[in-house]
């Protein structure tokens, strides 16, 4: 499944520069955030978490309900932005650029960021075909032949090619909840992001269609990097290279998965992994 | 102990009993004014809905014969130009206040546009015989429209507004994170979701309006003949059975009943296509 998306990738791309070696190494971080503060309206949601998050890896936030994680989540593509009465502090980079500042639309930020959703949300009024390339249907792309390539393309990464090339006519909403949340995969991929942020993408599918999912998450990791919210320790062990652990609006530890959940350096950590409270 | 139970569980029963009979009464009420309507519509207009209805023009006084074929195309068109400024006005409204401005506003406008649905139509009449009528010296059809219009505004845009609140958060968040802009994820993603909810309120508007007859008085006004200029005056169903039905002729009294029939059989297939439409599949809800 490599091949036919490599060439296709190096065309669209950037079909001029066969020189690798004059190009710097890319950066080892997609996302600095620092003492990120998120208010809505009186209330704190989160307090100064500062995080550095590795390109090309997958990193997991995990803590109790309330504690902020998706709140941390949604502030690295603006989505928290769509709750009124919404305050932020503090800085996020994006490969160096500045998130928030005055000059950034946050449309742009969100095609460079994607998300998944904890509720598989493909458009009801879409087959399966349109609600992948909606994203650049909206966004001007007319050119059919691309929007085809690029649909076969996005399918294939999501693992549900297979499945649904001959009913791509069909209604998005006709598949199975776990295919729905590849597909919303599909869809994200679709507009080419730099970044997918997923929001518990698991917690509402069967252990077979999160396995599928996991092992998605697993080979994305090589072209985008990856940060998950979710809930289920096990999972973060599993799928995760970096495990942030907040409670209470704070980011209480962060590092390697391995250290995180055998050596935490906090009580509460180790408190949480082993299921003391939470 | 035991004894008392049994009471109250028979007392229950004859209770439950009751309360379904009035239920049940009180729905039957409801619904035989309408078959009583339309059975004597039926009764009374059947035999004078013709050929001839549809397609002649009315008879001169004291001839026999002639149709309303010039009331119900002028319905039409004023049908027509009321949907053209109020739908666009009624349906943008509706999205504002679902998508847009402040909690404060949104709740003003709300109340006003319940205020508005409440006026009765005759009012509409008055208030464009003033802005229109006087100001260009004529009855005429786009003065009969806009009245239509402003009556079928603030329903549309409650009923807009409603089916827009149903469509999930999470189709708004979905197109916002590929990076569709707010402006095109309320067009192509929220109202082509809410949009069986969007054209069945408009549907319901119209049905509501065709009726009218009161904002049709003095705006309007009424044509014996075909209407050759919007700003003429101009048939329309319902001032036609009005003018029929409080004539002293017999003939014309029969007509009104026909007019009357064929208006209700309209409006009536207008309300079967909102059921239609909002059964088939798509969003649940909208």
């Amino acid at each position: 499944m490599a091949t036919p998306e490599q060439s296709v990738t190096e065309r669209m791309e950037r079909p001029a520069q066969p020189s690798v070696s004059a190009e710097p190494a890319p950066p080892k971080l997609t996302f600095e955030a620092k003492n990120v503060s998120i208010w809505y309206g009186e209330k704190r949601a989160i307090e100064n978490v500062s995080l550095d998050i590795a390109s090309n890896a997958v990193t997991a936030i995990i803590g109790p309900s309330g504690c902020g994680k998706s709140t941390f989540l949604r502030a690295l593509n603006r989505m928290h932005e769509l709750v009124p009465k919404t305050r932020m502090d503090g800085t996020v980079l994006l490969h160096g650029e500045d998130l928030y500042s005055k000059t950034v639309d946050p449309a742009i930020v969100r095609r460079r960021v994607g998300m998944i959703f904890q509720k598989s949300n493909p458009f009801p009024t879409m087959t399966i075909g349109e609600n992948v390339v909606v994203g650049l249907r909206l966004n001007g792309v007319r050119n059919q032949k691309f929007l085809n390539e690029r649909l076969e393309k996005s399918l294939r990464m999501a693992a549900l090619w297979d499945e649904v090339k001959d009913d791509l006519h069909k209604p998005g909403t006709s598949l199975s909840g776990g295919q729905q949340q590849r597909l919303c995969i599909a869809r994200s991929l679709a507009v080419e992001p730099e970044v997918i942020l997923m929001d518990e993408p698991c917690s509402a599918l069967d252990p077979i269609a999160t396995a599928k999912i996991e092992e998605l998450i697993h080979e994305l990791k090589s072209k985008y990097t990856i940060v998950t919210v979710t809930h289920n320790m096990q999972q973060a062990g599993r799928i995760s290279d970096f495990t942030a652990f907040m409670y209470l609006g704070r980011l209480i530890e962060f590092g390697p998965t391995t250290k995180i959940f055998t050596n935490p350096t906090e009580k509460q950590t180790e408190d949480y992994i082993t299921g003391r409270f939470g | 102990m035991h004894l008392g139970r049994t009471h109250n569980h028979t007392w229950r029963k004859i209770k439950s009993a009751l309360a379904s009979g009035i239920a049940f009464v009180s729905a039957v009420l409801v619904i035989t004014p309408l078959g009583l309507v339309f059975f004597y519509l039926l009764f009374n207009g059947a035999s004078s809905v013709n050929w001839d209805f549809f397609t002649k023009l009315p008879a001169p006084v004291g001839a026999v014969g002639g149709g309303m074929v010039n009331a119900i195309v002028g319905s039409l068109e004023l049908l027509a130009i009321a949907s053209v400024i109020g739908i666009p006005i009624g349906v943008l409204g509706g999205v504002y206040l679902a998508e847009y401005g402040s909690a404060r506003l949104n709740s003003v406008l709300r109340f006003l546009a319940d205020v508005l649905n409440g006026v009765p139509s005759i009012t509409w009449g008055v208030v464009v015989y003033g802005l229109i009528v006087l100001r260009f010296k004529g009855f005429s059809a786009y003065a009969g429209g806009f009245a239509l219009a402003l009556i079928m505004i603030p329903l549309i845009l409650r009923t807009t507004e409603e089916v827009v609140l149903l469509v999930p958060n999470g189709y708004r968040e979905a197109a916002l994170a590929l990076g569709v802009s707010r402006w095109k994820t309320i067009v192509h993603i929220v109202m082509k979701t809410a949009s069986k909810g969007i054209i069945t309120g408009i549907l319901l508007a119209l049905a509501r309006v065709g009726g009218e007859t009161a904002p049709l008085l003095f705006t309007a006004f009424g044509n014996r003949f075909w209407n050759h200029s919007l700003s003429q005056p101009i048939a329309a169903l319902p001032l036609q059975i009005f003018t029929y039905a409080i004539s002293p002729y017999d003939d014309w009294h029969r007509q009104a009943w026909a007019g009357a029939l064929v208006l209700v059989s309209g409006i009536f297939c207008v309300n079967v296509l909102v059921r239609i439409l909002t059964r088939g599949r798509g969003a649940p809800v909208v």
